[in-house]
């Protein structure tokens, strides 16, 4: 299948030059004695977190913009560097908080990389379904928040529901609703509860029945198709210009999903479908991240059933020089209690090198880049944030838009602050 | 290997961990970039990180990596043989991670390697998407991008002073005032 639908959403590039983030007013458009500059942020309640976006406005229409971040960088990455390796899989998760497991993953995947380290599979496919089960989670936030801002309040209260009840099963497998920490190099922190997949299947079967009440509130609200429909046009170009990912991408009509492109875990052993829209406008994002749900859905039972078939099997490495050891075996084993001594203390090594592993997080393509000079903690960690590339997107999605239907594009690029800001 | 011997300005290829490499010529940075796009069909700058080896390989040393899995616990930087991590050639490492969006995808790192205040030019004509990352750069790491339209900071304050992911930043230099000092 082709990657790039070819539909034309618009001639030409819309990106602004020569600064593609900033659009600047145009005096052939718009008189400069009538601009008002508006300071949209960084407290307004619609802009999904600390965004500041400085507004020009002639009349109601934006007539050039720029989007300021950096209100909630919190240092990560030089914090993860004083830490040790095994430390800094906190941190992971606090950075993206929406999509905390998936974040968790894909540090985890890059210590793994770096240690050539394999994993047992039950650990491989407990950590596909608690990451779909995320990206449920995640694309519920997405979708509660933007419906609110758009005035259908009650979505916000349906999704928060169903949201509140993925958190159960976060807390049963990791003992925690968020960040739970619960992937560890090598595998998983425990084995997951007995109850998980019988809970989690019947998650499954309320989730596909809720979804499907979501759009039938939506799709049937005429102020939600006006608003949404046309509204924040970006081309397939133009999106692989900006270097836009995830559902936004899918949106403009690029069949690219890295859980097929360019599988990792078990994504080439289950069945899914990748949905792509072609009129790249803010409905068309909204119906990839339904789509994704049901898709999710579709995954995470696959996992159960492979789950539920490997009972007993081991969840984590046996490599003592870089997984905690049994507890049992402390009270009898002296080599055991070394190991545990050294572990914590010192935490383990990782050879030197440097590796960059991607997955496909909820907002898209979610990198780390590690480097190691071969001691017990990173030399470099960068997170290549899919939030901060889709915010190098707003100049461009937003062009002559009202005001009103900013808040509209700027919440269907979905960008997340904190991973934005790091 | 031969894949990238015509890119310009190429230095070497190396492949680590399945991932490839190319290390480019600073000074032909934009002409590689442009050659990587058009001829290999790199449309998609996926993140740009910049890496300071400031004190590398003077603390710390390679530890103990020998496991179950099959790892040679008697070959160097392995248990109980202590090493140093090979030297770099610069101080400051900038990777440029690209990705093939396309029927037969593909990732590749072009990496360039300066010293501090050698200044790199802008891949914003290759890629817009540089925009926002090289801004970053900077802001860090304090690597200048010559010909960018908007290098100012973006992540620390306008005002801020330093490139905080330098590893000479002073960890928790922040000044605190205290009343009886006024």
């Amino acid at each position: 299948m082709a990657i790039v639908t070819p539909k034309r959403i618009y001639d030409g590039s819309r990106i602004p030059q020569p600064i593609p983030t900033v659009l600047v007013v145009d005096p052939d458009k718009h008189s400069l004695d009538d601009i008002l500059t508006v300071n949209f942020g960084p407290n307004h309640p619609s802009t999904h977190g600390v965004l500041r976006l400085v507004v020009d406005l002639d009349g109601e229409t934006v007539a050039g913009i720029h989007a300021v971040i950096g209100y909630l960088h919190t240092g990560f990455e030089k914090n993860m560097e004083a830490k040790t390796w095994w430390k800094s899989v906190t941190y992971a998760p606090r950075i993206d908080y929406v999509s905390f497991q998936a974040n968790e993953l894909l540090y985890v995947l890059a210590v793994e990389k770096l240690l050539e380290m394999p994993v047992p599979r039950r650990a491989t496919w407990a950590r596909m379904a608690l990451t779909e089960l995320n990206r449920i989670h995640s694309h519920l936030i997405w979708l509660g928040t933007s419906a609110l801002e758009l005035g259908a309040i009650s979505l916000l209260w349906y999704t928060f529901d169903d949201r509140d009840s993925l958190l159960d099963l976060f807390e049963m497998a990791g003992g925690t609703r968020m960040h739970t920490r619960y992937f560890q190099v090598g595998g998983l922190a425990e084995d997951l509860p007995p109850e998980f997949t019988s809970e989690t299947r019947k998650f499954c079967s309320a989730m596909l029945k809720s979804v499907d009440e979501y759009e039938a509130i939506l799709d049937r609200n005429a102020i939600w198709l006006e608003r949404t429909k046309d509204v924040g046009l970006l081309s397939a170009d133009d999106a692989l210009a900006l270097a836009q990912s995830g559902p936004v991408l899918r949106a403009s009509g690029v069949n690219w999903d890295l859980r097929k492109a360019m599988p990792y875990l078990a994504y080439d052993e289950v069945e899914f479908d990748v949905p792509v829209y072609s009129n790249g406008d803010v409905y068309d994002r909204y119906k990839v991240h339904m789509d994704e749900m049901r898709e999710s859905v579709r995954i995470v039972r696959q996992c159960l059933d492979r789950l539920d078939a490997m009972e007993n099997e081991p969840w984590i490495t046996d490599d003592r020089k870089v997984v905690l050891p049994p507890r049992h075996e402390l009270h009898t084993s002296m080599e055991t209690l070394i190991h545990h001594f050294k572990l914590v203390t010192e935490g383990f090594t990782v050879p030197e090198g440097e590796a960059y592993v991607v997955i496909e997080s909820p907002r898209g393509e979610a990198g780390c880049y590690l480097v190691s000079d071969g001691g017990t903690r990173p030399w470099r960690v960068r997170f290549r944030a899919p939030s901060f590339a889709a915010l190098q997107a707003t100049a461009t999605v937003v062009q002559e838009c009202l005001i009103a239907d900013l808040i509209a594009i700027a919440g269907s690029l979905d960008p997340v602050m904190g991973d934005a800001d790091r | 290997m031969s894949t990238y011997a015509s890119v310009p300005g190429i230095v070497e290829t190396t492949e680590v961990h399945g991932q490839t490499i190319v290390a480019v010529d600073p000074a032909r940075l934009v002409e590689a970039c442009l050659h990587l796009r058009d001829e290999h069909g790199f449309n998609f700058l996926s993140d740009i990180a910049a890496t300071d080896y400031l004190g590398w390989g003077e603390v710390g040393v390679a530890g103990y990596v020998g496991t179950a899995g099959g790892r040679d616990l008697n070959a160097p930087g392995s248990q109980g043989y202590a090493r140093t991590p090979e030297p770099k050639p610069n101080r400051f490492c900038v990777s440029y991670q690209l990705l093939r969006v396309s029927e037969d995808p593909a990732r590749l790192r072009v990496q360039v390697w300066i010293d501090d205040d050698e200044p790199l030019e802008s891949v914003i004509p290759v890629w817009p998407a540089a925009d926002w990352f090289e801004r970053e750069a900077w802001d860090m790491m304090g690597i200048r991008f010559t010909e960018h339209p908007n290098l100012v900071r973006i992540l620390m304050p306008e005002d801020w002073e330093g490139h905080p992911l330098r590893k000479d930043y002073p960890l928790g230099g922040e000044p605190v005032r205290f009343s009886d000092a006024e």
